[in-house]
């Protein structure tokens, strides 16, 4: 076990890096810098600039000095913007917003999804089925910038139930619409997934074997039939993290929750370059970690897989 | 396997009574997609919104850019969707209006026009550059399959969205730049499809007879292993559309990809639903409506092709 860890850490940290140099090479690609404004600085106060920021230094130091400072001292600098902020008050800022409402798609998500594939699936063919069918097909042409528009709609323009926007500190008002405009085609993958692979460990002969021998279905279904069928869907919790991630983007800019979406958004109209590399930065690091988990999660519980 | 046999069937059976015409493994795969109802509904919404998309300009009185003065100010009221002249007199608005006064059926056209050509794009690179690189990462395999999906998996678990809005950052928004990007990460998926495919394929018969005449590696994939590749990819190919439809409407959504004057459903999604508020509900309804079922239409037919194509998921 160590050594599948040990070897699947190899993988990650040169993805990181990969990460960490791209954009840099990007940014440094680009026409235009943070301090070019319509009235030309004078030359003088320009180096001088430069020269706080490091920016008159060589690509390889300056890029050497970022890594360096993001690895050892999670530091990712001023903003180029903001003057009075760093990219660490940014992310502190909307940092915890984000990771509060995404934490309750991801719950969301995976309960209901896999809940709504398992019970289709076990009254296969009966209404409940095409129930679930039926809603996870139509949540996939539904993605988060659709949903969101719809649910504020219904539910504060037409009801008047739910605010339209804000965060108000996290109450649970404010919650309950990103949670679900974010984690609704996400539900409707995993119900898929669920439901197929279920279907599938449900016609295996060990099961007809438990239950010739008197099990009752519950039973059947808990001790037996959940572990190998959820296999598949474990596997796609990474992709669907990565996706949720970026879907916070659209959430941030349209329910106006104040989390990093929002600053990634208009730092990228403003060309605020350390803090677009930071939170890009710091997503694909969560990426590549929660893929990492998942990963040894999979192996931990699939006994095929030797490591 | 069992297509195999049954073409062989075919094959033994024109042999002996040659009346009886043999049917390709295409013309099998047609007559089962043309049976599924689902999918022949979803190719022709498909065919009717193409069509919407390369004629509908001249449909319409006005084009997507030209500002309907007589409604502004009073798009609530003046600016809704009427088929016989509008205030205007003889030139109706058939979506009504925006909140700046073009003409919202002249701009669905235009958005549909852009949405179906990213989707398109990005597919077509994901086809051959997925195609060939993971037909060639899995026939050459050893060392080189594994740096080739090494790096295929590295590329992978990038948060690309951030990178390619990144992309459209530095080198300025435009369409040019929403393909580039989107097709530098369409083809991933493809490649690892194309690989797992290829590792099938190449220990059969016809590739080992192919090697043992002496046919050159390069021409082994070109010609015997590509081809039967072909029915994964279309039907891969074809559920790709959607997604990359969905992405470029992620990004238009935010402000960041298709830059006015042009449009596309995200952008016009995204305006319908800062105006709903005042009631002007058709400005999110059209642009909604087109991409939902342009979405629909694309998974049905994939489902199709998947079930006829695709024999082992029967």
């Amino acid at each position: 076990m160590l050594s599948f860890i040990i070897r699947r850490l190899a993988v990650a940290i040169p993805t990181l890096l990969f990460l960490v140099v791209l954009s840099y090479l990007i940014m440094y690609a680009a026409p235009g810098g943070p301090f070019d404004m319509e009235r030309p600085l004078p030359p003088a106060i320009m180096a001088n600039l430069e020269a706080k920021y490091g920016l008159d230094k060589p690509l390889v130091v300056q890029m050497f000095n970022y890594v360096w400072n993001v690895v050892v001292h999670f530091d990712f600098g001023p903003s180029f913007i903001y003057k009075d902020q760093t990219v660490n008050d940014i992310i502190a800022q909307g940092f915890p917003v984000t990771l509060t409402y995404g934490f309750w798609s991801f719950v969301v998500a995976s309960v209901v999804g896999m809940s709504l594939g398992i019970l289709a699936a076990v009254y296969h063919n009966s209404w409940l089925d095409y129930l679930a069918v039926g809603i996870s097909v139509g949540a996939q042409v539904l993605p988060n910038f659709v949903m969101a528009p719809i649910l504020v709609l219904v539910f504060t323009l037409w009801l008047g139930w739910l605010p339209g926007g804000g965060w108000q500190g996290g109450q649970w008002q404010y919650i309950v619409m990103p949670v679900i405009a974010l984690s609704t085609s996400f539900m409707a993958s995993i119900a898929r997934l669920t439901r197929s692979s279920m279907l599938e460990v449900l016609n295996a002969n060990y099961i007809r074997t438990a239950r010739a021998k008197g099990l009752p279905m519950r039973r059947v279904i808990f001790r037996h039939a959940l572990k190998p069928a959820l296999l598949p869907v474990i596997s796609y919790l990474g992709p669907a993290f990565v996706g949720m991630i970026t879907g916070s983007v659209v959430i941030d800019m349209y329910f106006s929750t104040g989390g990093i979406g929002v600053f990634f958004v208009n730092s990228a109209l403003n060309r605020d370059y350390s803090v677009i590399m930071g939170i890009t930065i710091l997503t694909g690091a969560l990426t590549v970690l929660f893929n990492l988990v998942v990963d040894i999660l999979y192996a931990w519980i699939d006994p095929k897989i030797r490591y | 396997m069992l297509l195999n046999r049954k073409a062989a069937a075919d094959l033994a059976s024109a042999d002996m009574a040659p009346a009886i015409e043999g049917r390709s493994l295409w013309a099998d795969a047609r007559i089962r997609f043309f049976r599924n109802k689902a999918a022949v509904a979803g190719l022709v919404v498909l065919i009717l919104v193409a069509l919407f998309a390369a004629f509908g300009s001249h449909l319409s009185a006005w084009s997507n850019e030209e500002v309907d003065w007589s409604v502004l100010g009073q798009v609530e009221t003046m600016g809704k969707p009427s088929l016989f002249g509008g205030p205007a007199g003889d030139r109706p608005h058939f979506f009504g209006t925006d909140e700046l006064g073009r003409d919202l059926f002249a701009r669905t056209v235009q958005g549909t026009q852009i949405s179906l050509m990213v989707g398109l794009i990005g597919a077509l690179i994901a086809v051959f550059v997925g195609t060939i690189y993971g037909a060639t990462a899995g026939y050459y395999g050893g060392r080189t399959d594994s740096v080739m999906m090494r790096i295929v998996d590295v590329l992978m678990s990038v948060p690309y969205m951030f990178v390619l809005i990144l992309l459209l950052v530095v080198f300025g928004r435009s369409v040019l730049m929403l393909f580039v990007g989107i097709g530098l990460i369409s083809w991933l998926d493809m490649a690892r499809i194309a690989r797992g495919q290829t590792l099938s394929i190449k220990n059969k018969e016809f590739v080992e007879a192919a090697h043992a005449i002496g046919v050159r590696p390069s021409t082994i994939i070109r010609r015997h292993i590509v081809p039967n590749l072909l029915g994964v990819v279309i039907v891969y190919a074809t559920l790709l559309v959607p997604s990359m439809i969905i992405y470029e409407s992620f990004i238009s959504f935010l402000g960041l990809g298709v830059q006015e004057p042009n449009t596309s459903w995200g952008a016009l999604i995204s305006q319908g639903a800062s105006q709903m508020q005042y009631g002007t509900l058709w400005m999110l309804g059209f642009p909604l409506f087109f991409f939902v079922i342009t979405l629909f239409a694309f998974f049905f037919v994939g489902d199709g092709l998947r079930d006829a194509l695709d024999p082992k998921d029967r």
